[in-house]
């Protein structure tokens, strides 16, 4: 198609709604579909958009780009025109789209087949090449593999890496239709979850102290007196939460809202504190909008227990603290306080950040106004402190602050949540034995036969990635080998060689089922092809836990099927199998897998949660009020979905909660506890990597890039390349004086190493970087951060990604400074 | 009133002797999936004086409105050779001023050589045709195919790479 036009959908173009793939923030979008040879026309009655296009259209009028639209062939052959546009109804976005939202539409698979690494039918490796085949010959080998196992070894040798989460790769069809097969049918503990090596909350500590870690509405962000943004970048991986309800606060936009909620309340425009040791394009953006309202703590790496511990002590000091809440609502609280307690001067040396800084941020965030009302102040926190020092420890100290100062618990304007990364959608069975297995170290150990990757990737984002990635191919490999001296074996002679290899021999077998091969393809020995949102129904929950149905708008390419299909699949192969043998007491097992479709998944977990008639226990986000949830009163919810959990379903219309914990919190007591939490300085091993290397790496998202960049890979060329374009390689951001000590100019590869590993990045001279300090791209395809990770985790096995140490050199002057810009990422005016 | 030129005269144009031709003229790709009707052929862009080289400061941004009067645009001289640039040292490109993502009036940074949005802070490399610094603008800024003609001196524009904001087609 030309660059320079789109082709417009005609008014009778078939309409549905989809959430965003991608961040957790899960925007709302129009999906356009009509015949590959109509085209709507310029008039607005000649048109879905209802735009005048005979004109140039005013700024806001609609998002249309080229990026957005494609052309889809469904399994009948018929060719489709697909535009994907921004829903200005949506209360989430109001019409807004990021780069990455935008680009959808390039990432669906073309009737021209691009992305053209999409995984379509499955692939078996035969020893040294890959065979496409079809799913019986496929299912038949998973699952005979996977039942020997189960027969002779147990149910523990059997590995999981999976989702656990909303959004594409996710959703509660999918994480119930996984969980149900991982944890009720096989029973096996040896899972953990996509961007961690163990089974576990990232938000343990809040949770034990009674406060799920979504427990507000994004209009709260908007009528906050105060906003505390804690290893956070919000400009870049919740794009359109901070575009559209930060800055209508920070900017004052948001003040008759203000007004009309709090009446007589002193109000102002709304302040925000970033505490990051890095300057982000999110603080560079809210100081070009408000400079006076902006305050940043650059703390040192690792030191936000401190931090916190520092400003509860102070503000308990100057009591700024609500002690009517404290004693109705909470317990635990002296306890804490004195555990905790560390003066504002020590604070200031360990976290870097001079006492006065320290202080104006307690006054902002917490000294009572002018009219002596306590402040809204919004906690909104992420992956500094989920992947920081010690996420049990950090957890606990900011939320003893957050408690103490009435921060959560129904007032409007505040609360206390993690921004999230994906969508969230979790609905499963319990784990079935609760241990806390880290899940790496035993397949390093040597421990478990079958490895299944399930929309997941961990050669590309676990820590400590490159002794794992070492591992899994070398026992992959003997599996390789013992297929190849087998040539002409049936599937069933295959299983037996397989079992041989990896029960007497060490090897593992590697099974990924995903969109696309991805890195796992070095170890695989199957690849299944999955489906995306868009090609399948689902359904998730945002970050203010606003559940929304993506709706179906085109065919899965080839043989390719929703993953809780894929799952209901696996079972009913196992149970025949066992039928077959007549043992009943394991067919047993494997059933209740009768579904022909997504909706038949979500009827059968999200909705049944608290049902009287199904047997054990569902933890589902959707809660006991799940089953008010139908597909037909989401679809005609649309972009706006409903807030979990549902009160009721009034007049054919699902409505929900905006804010948790108005009267009670997530405890047996219904109090939220205070927990001590010391600060205990950085985690052992990652001490030792600080005294022996230079450069602390940093990590994290960059806006244009989602995740491992599974959809530009392999993309060549069109407007799903453009992120690769953009972004070939992970950016290494640095300062001018620690790169002209190097001798590294921007676009030179610079090796990063350390004891754990090495990998490559793409020097990026930021001047505002500290000296010592360096920031990666994390989970890049082409430069891997997780290969200098260490193995260091938190009491629930929450890796220490954050904290890696390493040396830097130059590898060479390669040629992406002749197509990659490497301009100042840092907004100003 | 925007200028019109035929097809015909687009090509009678482009195919004269003028120097230092910055950029092909891109926009028709694979044929096989080409079945709507608007997409088989090349847009009748207007050829456009723009400027003269001599009246072009470095880094001085120069505005004029192509393909037609709703459409602002700025060319840069940026006083190095940059990709898509032309004239005698490469160094002259040119942008629609229309941020891809809702159309907000990006504005010129001759400190960053970049092209800013006020409105959701997208940013735009006006040496490297317009790719995206940082932001949510999911394409680049549409460059302006320029053509220098050495005898005259004179910068004309001659098509557009990427589409303008707020357009079915760059040609309305």
């Amino acid at each position: 198609m030309s660059n320079d036009r789109l082709v417009l959908p005609p008014v009778n173009s078939q309409k549905t709604n989809l959430a965003c793939h991608f961040c957790i923030v899960g925007c709302g979008y129009h999906v356009y579909k009509w015949p590959e040879n109509k085209e709507g026309g310029k008039s607005p009655a000649q048109n879905a958009l209802k735009l005048d296009f005979r004109k140039q259209l005013p700024a806001f009028s609609v998002i249309a780009t080229k990026a957005q639209q494609t052309v889809v062939a469904d399994k009948d052959g018929s060719r489709h025109n697909v535009l994907v546009v921004p829903d200005k109804e949506c209360v989430v976005n109001e019409g807004g789209g990021s780069w990455r939202g935008l680009h959808m539409a390039s990432y669906m698979y073309s009737a021209d087949k691009q992305p053209n690494a999409r995984l379509t039918h499955p692939r078996m490796h035969t020893g040294d090449q890959w065979l496409e085949t079809d799913w019986r010959q496929a299912l038949a080998l998973y699952a005979g593999v996977t039942k020997k196992i189960l027969d002779n070894k147990g149910p523990r040798e059997i590995a999981f890496d999976t989702f656990d989460h909303g959004g594409a790769g996710g959703g509660f069809e999918n994480t119930w239709g996984t969980g149900k097969l991982m944890f009720t049918a096989l029973q096996t503990p040896l899972v953990r979850i996509h961007n961690r090596p163990s089974y576990n909350s990232e938000c343990h500590a809040t949770r034990d102290m009674g406060i799920m870690e979504l427990n507000n509405s994004y209009e709260d962000a908007e009528v906050a007196d105060c906003i505390m943004s804690i290893g956070n970048n919000p400009y870049e991986a919740q794009t359109n939460y901070f575009l559209y309800h930060w800055m209508p606060n920070l900017n004052g936009g948001s003040m008759d809202k203000k007004k009309k909620w709090f009446g007589n309340e002193n109000i102002s425009e709304g302040r925000i504190i970033y505490v990051d040791p890095r300057k982000t394009t999110s603080i560079s953006i809210s100081e070009s909008v408000a400079p006076d309202r902006v305050l940043h703590l650059d703390i040192q790496p690792g030191t936000d227990t401190a931090l916190f511990n520092g400003l509860f002590t102070y503000v308990v000091a100057q009591g700024w603290i609500d002690r009517n809440f404290i004693a109705k609502r909470t317990k635990g609280f002296d306890e804490a306080a004195s555990a905790n307690k560390m003066s504002l001067e020590e604070c200031s040396k360990i976290t870097g950040v001079s006492v006065a800084k320290l202080t104006q941020a307690a006054e902002w965030a917490y000294k009572p106004k002018a009219d002596g009302k306590m402040k809204r102040t919004m906690h909104a926190y992420e992956k500094g402190i989920i992947w920081g020092n010690d996420n049990y420890l950090i957890q606990s100290s900011l939320l003893n602050l957050v408690i103490a100062t009435h921060n959560v618990g129904g007032r409007r304007g505040t609360g206390c949540v993690r921004m999230g990364g994906h969508q969230e959608g979790y609905a499963r069975p319990p784990h079935p034995t609760g241990e806390k297995l880290y899940n790496d170290q035993e397949i390093i150990a040597g421990k478990g036969m079958i490895y299944t990757a399930w929309a997941a990737n961990p050669f590309q984002s676990t820590c400590n990635t490159e002794q794992f990635r070492e591992v899994v191919l070398r026992r992959s490999q003997i599996v390789k080998e013992a297929m190849q001296k087998n040539r002409g074996a049936t599937t069933e002679q295959m299983v037996d060689v397989i079992y041989d290899a990896i029960a007497n021999k060490g090897g593992l077998f590697v099974v990924a089922i995903n969109l696309y091969p991805t890195m796992l393809e070095q170890a695989a020995h199957l690849l299944l092809p999955a489906a995306h949102p868009g090609e399948i129904n689902l359904t998730s929950m945002n970050g203010e836990r606003r559940l929304r149905l993506s709706q179906k708008f085109m065919d899965a390419p080839g043989s390719a099927k929703a993953d809780s299909l894929i799952a209901a699949d696996i079972a009913n192969t196992l149970k025949a199998m066992y039928k077959a043998e007549g043992n009943a007491k394991m067919a047993d097992r494997f059933k209740g897998f009768e579904w022909k479709s997504e909706e038949d998944a979500f009827n059968d977990g999200f909705r049944m949660q608290g049902a009287k008639d199904v047997g054990g226990v569902i933890h589902s986000q959707g809660g006991d009020t799940g089953n008010l949830a139908t597909y037909a009163l989401l679809a005609s919810a649309g972009n706006n979905g409903v807030q979990l959990p549902i009160k009721e379903v009034k007049h054919g219309k699902l409505i929900g909660t905006d804010m948790l914990y108005t009267d009670k919190f997530g405890t047996d007591d219904g109090l939220a506890h205070f927990q001590a939490s010391p600060w205990q300085g950085l985690l052992p091993a990652v001490q030792g990597q600080k005294n022996k290397y230079r450069f602390w790496i940093n990590s994290g998202r960059v806006n244009e890039a989602w995740q491992t960049m599974y959809h530009e890979q392999e993309a060549s060329n069109g407007y799903a390349a453009e992120t690769k374009e953009r972004w070939p390689m992970a950016p290494l951001e640095i300062s001018p004086q620690d790169a002209q000590e190097l001798g590294i100019a921007s676009g030179d590869i610079v090796e990063v190493f350390n004891d754990y590993g090495s990998t490559y990045s793409m020097a990026y001279i930021v001047p505002t970087m500290k000296r010592n300090q360096v920031f990666m791209q994390f989970g890049h395809f082409n430069g891997v951060m997780g290969d200098v990770t260490t193995e260091a985790v938190d009491r629930n096995i929450i890796p220490y990604y954050k904290g890696a140490w390493a040396s830097l050199r130059k590898v060479s002057s390669g040629e992406y400074k002749n197509t990659v810009s490497f301009k100042s990422r840092l907004y100003t005016v | 009133m925007s200028e019109t030129v035929s097809r015909r005269d687009f090509f009678k144009i482009s195919g004269s002797a003028v120097a230092g031709v910055g950029l092909a003229v891109s926009g028709v790709a694979s044929g096989a999936a080409e079945a709507a009707v608007n997409t088989s052929a090349n847009l009748p862009y207007p050829h456009k004086p723009i400027a003269h080289l001599k009246g072009m400061k470095v880094n001085v941004p120069v505005s004029f409105l192509y393909p037609d009067q709703a459409s602002p645009c700025v060319a840069i001289r940026t006083g190095k050779p940059v990709p898509g640039g032309v004239g005698p040292d490469n160094d002259i490109v040119a942008y629609s001023v229309q941020c891809t993502h809702q159309g907000c009036p990006v504005s010129y940074d001759s400190a960053e050589k970049s092209f800013k949005c006020p409105c959701h802070f997208s940013m735009f490399d006006a040496e490297k045709q317009g790719q995206v610094i940082c932001g949510q603008a999911p394409t680049k800024l549409p460059q302006i195919v320029l053509e220098y003609d050495a005898k005259s001196d004179s910068v004309s524009a001659v098509s557009v790479i990427g589409l303008i904001y707020g357009r079915q087609a760059n040609i309305l």
